[in-house]
């Protein structure tokens, strides 16, 4: 029989409890466990970083790391990057006015990565942005409006505070 | 007069829900009762199969079926149709969705384990014993048509598929009036789809009910439909196939696969819906890519540089199978003569099988290699005559006056090919200025003076789009003044919902977000083609403006008899028609939609039919020719071969733009494809046809700390082959870039004598041809 433990986190803010597999990775256990399907599986071996989250409030690859590691930590994707009534962050409005996404496949992942760069780098240059998202593949935009949403984001968000 | 949103650089509607998480992918789909499955794969590139025994995976609990070829049974046992049959091929081979007793590349599927979960499906693939005898493999396109090479198919007569071959013009009488020939061999690779979404499939089987339900990740729902029916040799009226967010296409996902048949019949065979998610090393050894072409070419001119022919051969390698026909072929050659005007024109290629995964067209399909030859050949000349390289182009381009401007080619339907407009030396204007070409020798200078060696490249290129026959739309105002509006093109990240609404939002006059949109369902919408070839901005986009146009005359007829005015003085904005001069008479579209949905014992307006709603398939007459010029500036580290990307300038002209935005989108991430392809993306195999390449640390995709910022500016030159002006944009930033960028490499390392005969060029390559360079300069 497969070998489970029951966890207990928080995702986006909601307390939630499971009995998982002890090889489930968080990924697929957020999007198959707890539906929610924002949160991408692009190369399930760590470097396109689609699947990016953000585990107490750190940019990490969901596909490196098991389900049954992310007990007692608090659990951020995509689903979770909007104001409670909908408004979307300023990064998320960003990529909308600069064209951030075309099939929006990585997009979950630029966002969290990006979330919490921007938390952490709130001045960034266009070089420093770049070197944030090196760990997201994009395979549509060419980066440019991504990296132009990003500084874009960073201004608002120093305006805002 | 009506809102403009033509030409407006109107945010995307499809947005908000995806950067919320609110995608539907395929993978994000689940049914009551779902099952999941695992293909295994052959594990060497040509062997017999001698046996499969299964027993040992379908015991392992949660385990529901080991299948195979031999349990799909008589009625479908036979091999995938040819998508598109053409006469130049010799040896038609397709294969079968699950090896029958033979395989012919590493990933060819040979079972399907379907289980409770994925992890499980995965697991047992380990326990399915299968008996093989390895039989020796063909790998390098180059030798692979030699006497003594091994054939990739047991049953071929070599490993030619077949041949074919662009020639117009007087190619003689070009090369014998010429001042001089100069001739040129280089290898083109192309990468693979490297979408961030892998290929998937879920199937669902009703046969009492809807029939047979297929939501794939694809470009081409229709293609599929036909290609499914017609194998399990049944009406398409039972088979429906959804192509649900797509994220990313680029060309390998346009095609039918063996997985999309084999997982139809597991669904089938077991009555309970079955997922497959294709994993990334999957996608390595089973999505079809594009690969090695071999160009050997020879170019006459004047020793003023005006180009009067082109000759030469092309060895095409095809993989193990030929799913798609001559596409890839045919479009490598349809580019010829690229943006100039060459009197003559004689290139035969080889079509060639080895036992490497099956080819397809990837983003520009051949068109990128066909550029990229006719651009080397003009940089030949540049180089051989000292003349300037945009100079060179300059006195060759196909002139305004010439257009339209018939090369001599032929399009892929047979069509005679025909630059319907554009002015390529205006175009190579812009560019030069973006990228102060001018001011280049004096930057290339001063950076020589510090050690550091830049170069730069110039290309420019014409593309086929816009190709036929036609893409629908039917526009329809339901009773609460939502307009539906379906179509069958798919969209893999090209904005098809916002181009489409703005187009019909500015025809009917109605808000952009009171348009529902759906699209590549084949049971909502009758017939379509599919997302390839930058095709369906110049077909959706005129079937969507005359089917709005239509629903807009026929709703004016009716309110000028409901409001009792002449239609002349009547206007639609914001879906309530107007009379013009009398602000409080009005009706809304959904009000005049009601009156032509009655229902019973009502009666339909005398002189209307029913329901406020229109179907076109107006597209384009021709295929519209979009061009482009591009400049490179580059610096290269002459001690480690490391390439920088320092200025990427683009001028395009794809007609007149519905949303700039979404143009600019395509460009930008056009020519990081295309840069992908210059210097990164090489799918490698061994000798015995092993896949090295099969993971994104082995693999290189463009990240964004290597690429440049690329800066573009546009002209629109409207098409008059279509009612909007449009033409394609998806492929023009790709097709150019590689050879832009390979000219500047060898314009900064000029002093090594360093000519690139392969793409991508790596640095390990360049370091060698560098001291190759340096040595015989030694000498």
């Amino acid at each position: 029989m497969a070998d489970t433990r029951d966890i207990e986190l928080t995702v986006n803010g909601e307390s939630r409890t499971a009995r998982v597999e002890t090889r489930t990775n968080l990924g697929d256990f957020l999007r198959h466990g707890l539906n929610l399907t924002g949160t991408h599986m692009g190369c399930e071996h760590g470097v396109c970083g689609a699947c990016t989250v953000m585990v107490d409030g750190e940019a990490v690859r969901s596909c490196l790391m098991l389900a049954v590691q992310a007990n007692g930590h608090e659990v951020t994707t995509v689903e979770g990057l909007a104001e409670d009534d909908g408004t979307l962050s300023a990064l998320q409005e960003a990529f909308w006015k600069h064209h951030g996404l075309q099939c929006g496949f990585c997009t979950p992942g630029m966002l969290t990565s990006l979330s919490a760069f921007l938390r952490d780098n709130p001045d960034p240059s266009e070089r420093d942005v770049r070197e944030a998202i090196s760990g997201n593949i994009c395979r549509c935009t060419g980066y440019q409006g991504i990296v132009d949403a990003a500084l874009d984001a960073a201004k608002a968000m120093q305006k805002g505070s | 007069m009506a809102v403009r949103y033509l030409g407006a650089e109107v945010q995307r509607m499809e947005d908000p829900r995806l950067l919320t998480g609110h995608g539907r992918y395929v993978d994000d789909i689940t049914m009551e009762d779902i099952l999941h499955a695992a293909f295994l794969r052959a594990p060497m590139a040509h062997a017999k199969i001698r046996s499969i025994d299964g027993s040992r995976a379908a015991a392992l609990p949660g385990v529901h079926r080991v299948i195979t070829h031999g349990d799909l049974g008589e009625k479908y046992s036979h091999r995938m149709n040819q998508l598109y049959p053409a006469p130049v091929i010799d040896q038609n081979k397709t294969q079968y969705p699950l090896a029958k007793d033979e395989v012919c590349y590493v990933g060819e599927a040979v079972a399907i384990v379907v289980a409770d979960s994925r992890a499980i499906a995965e697991d047992a693939l380990a326990l399915v014993d299968v008996d093989y005898e390895v039989l020796p493999a063909v790998v390098d396109v180059m030798t692979a048509l030699e006497d003594d090479a091994p054939l990739a198919h047991a049953d071929t007569k070599s490993n030619l598929m077949g041949q074919m071959r662009s020639s117009f013009g007087d190619i003689s009488d070009s090369f014998a009036k010429a001042d001089h020939v100069f001739s040129a061999a280089f290898m083109q690779h192309r990468g693979g789809c490297h979408s961030m979404e892998t290929r998937g499939v879920i199937a669902r089987d009703d046969p009492w009910g809807d029939g047979l339900t297929l939501w794939t990740s694809a470009q081409s729902p229709y293609l599929i439909r036909r290609a499914l029916a017609t194998w399990l040799g049944e009406s398409e009226e039972r088979v429906r196939v959804i192509a649900p967010d797509v994220g990313g296409g680029f060309g390998p996902k346009a095609g039918f696969y063996p997985e999309e048949a084999a997982i139809s019949l597991a669904a089938r065979i077991l009555q309970r819906p079955v997922k497959w998610i294709e994993d990334r090393r999957e996608h390595f050894v089973s999505t079809t890519t594009q690969r090695d072409q071999h160009w050997d070419l020879e170019v006459a001119c004047t020793s003023q540089g005006k180009i009067l022919g082109l000759r030469g051969k092309v060895t095409h390698e095809n993989g193990a199978y030929i799913p798609y026909g001559i596409l890839l072929p045919n479009s490598s050659l349809t580019p010829l003569p690229g943006a100039y005007s060459i009197p003559a024109i004689d290139v035969t290629v080889d079509i060639v099988f080895t036992n490497t995964v099956p080819n397809s067209p990837v983003r520009g399909a051949g068109r990128p290699c066909g550029i990229y030859a006719v651009e080397r050949m003009v940089q030949v000349v540049s180089r051989e005559l000292g003349i300037d390289p945009a100079e060179v182009r300059r006195r060759n381009y196909v002139r305004p006056d010439q257009m339209p401007y018939e090369t001599g080619a032929k399009l892929r339907g047979g069509d005679p090919c025909i630059y319907d407009s554009g002015d390529y030396e205006a175009l190579l204007d812009k560019v030069l200025e973006l990228s102060d070409y001018n001011g280049f020798k004096e930057r290339q200078v001063a950076a020589r003076a510090e050690g550091r060696y830049l170069g730069i490249g110039v290309s420019s290129c014409i593309e086929d789009t816009g190709m036929g026959p036609y893409e629908g739309t039917t526009v329809r105002v339901e009773s609460s003044g939502k307009v539906a509006v379906r179509t069958g093109a798919a969209s893999q990240g090209q904005g098809h919902h916002t181009m489409i609404a703005m187009i019909v939002a500015e025809n009917l006059g109605v808000k952009p977000e009171d348009i529902m949109f759906e699209s590549a369902d084949t049971a909502k919408f009758s017939h379509g083609v599919g997302t390839i070839g930058s095709r369906v901005a110049a077909n959706v986009g005129p079937s969507a403006h005359d089917a709005a146009f239509q629903v807009r005359e026929k709703a004016l007829k009716l309110a000028a008899e409901v409001l009792e005015a002449s239609e002349a003085d009547l206007d639609i904005e914001g879906g309530v028609v107007r009379v013009n001069g009398a602000p409080d008479v009005s009706i809304s579209l959904g009000e005049l939609a009601v009156q032509l949905t009655p229902m019973s014992a009502m009666r339909v307006p005398t002189g209307f039919d029913p329901v406020l709603e229109a179907t076109s398939f107006d597209g384009s007459s021709g295929s519209p020719i979009a061009c482009g010029s591009n400049v490179a500036e580059v610096e290269v580290d002459p001690g480690t071969g490391e390439v920088k990307i320092l200025r990427y300038s683009v001028a395009h002209d794809c007609g007149v733009m519905i949303n700039p935005m979404v143009v600019h989108g395509q460009i930008v991430g056009g020519v990081v494809h295309g840069i992908g392809n210059a210097l990164f993306e090489r799918m490698i195999y061994d000798d015995q046809g092993q896949p090295l390449t099969t993971n994104y640390g082995e693999y290189l995709l463009p990240l964004a700390t290597e690429m440049p910022r690329v800066d573009v500016t546009h002209m629109e030159t409207p098409s008059p082959l279509n009612s909007l002006g449009v033409k394609g944009a998806g492929e023009g930033g790709t097709i150019p870039a590689a050879a832009a960028i390979v000219a500047a490499i060898e314009n900064a390392l000029a002093e090594f004598n360093v000519e690139i005969d392969y793409y991508p060029v790596d640095p390990q390559m360049l370091t060698e041809l560098i001291d190759a360079g340096a040595a015989q300069a030694a000498e």
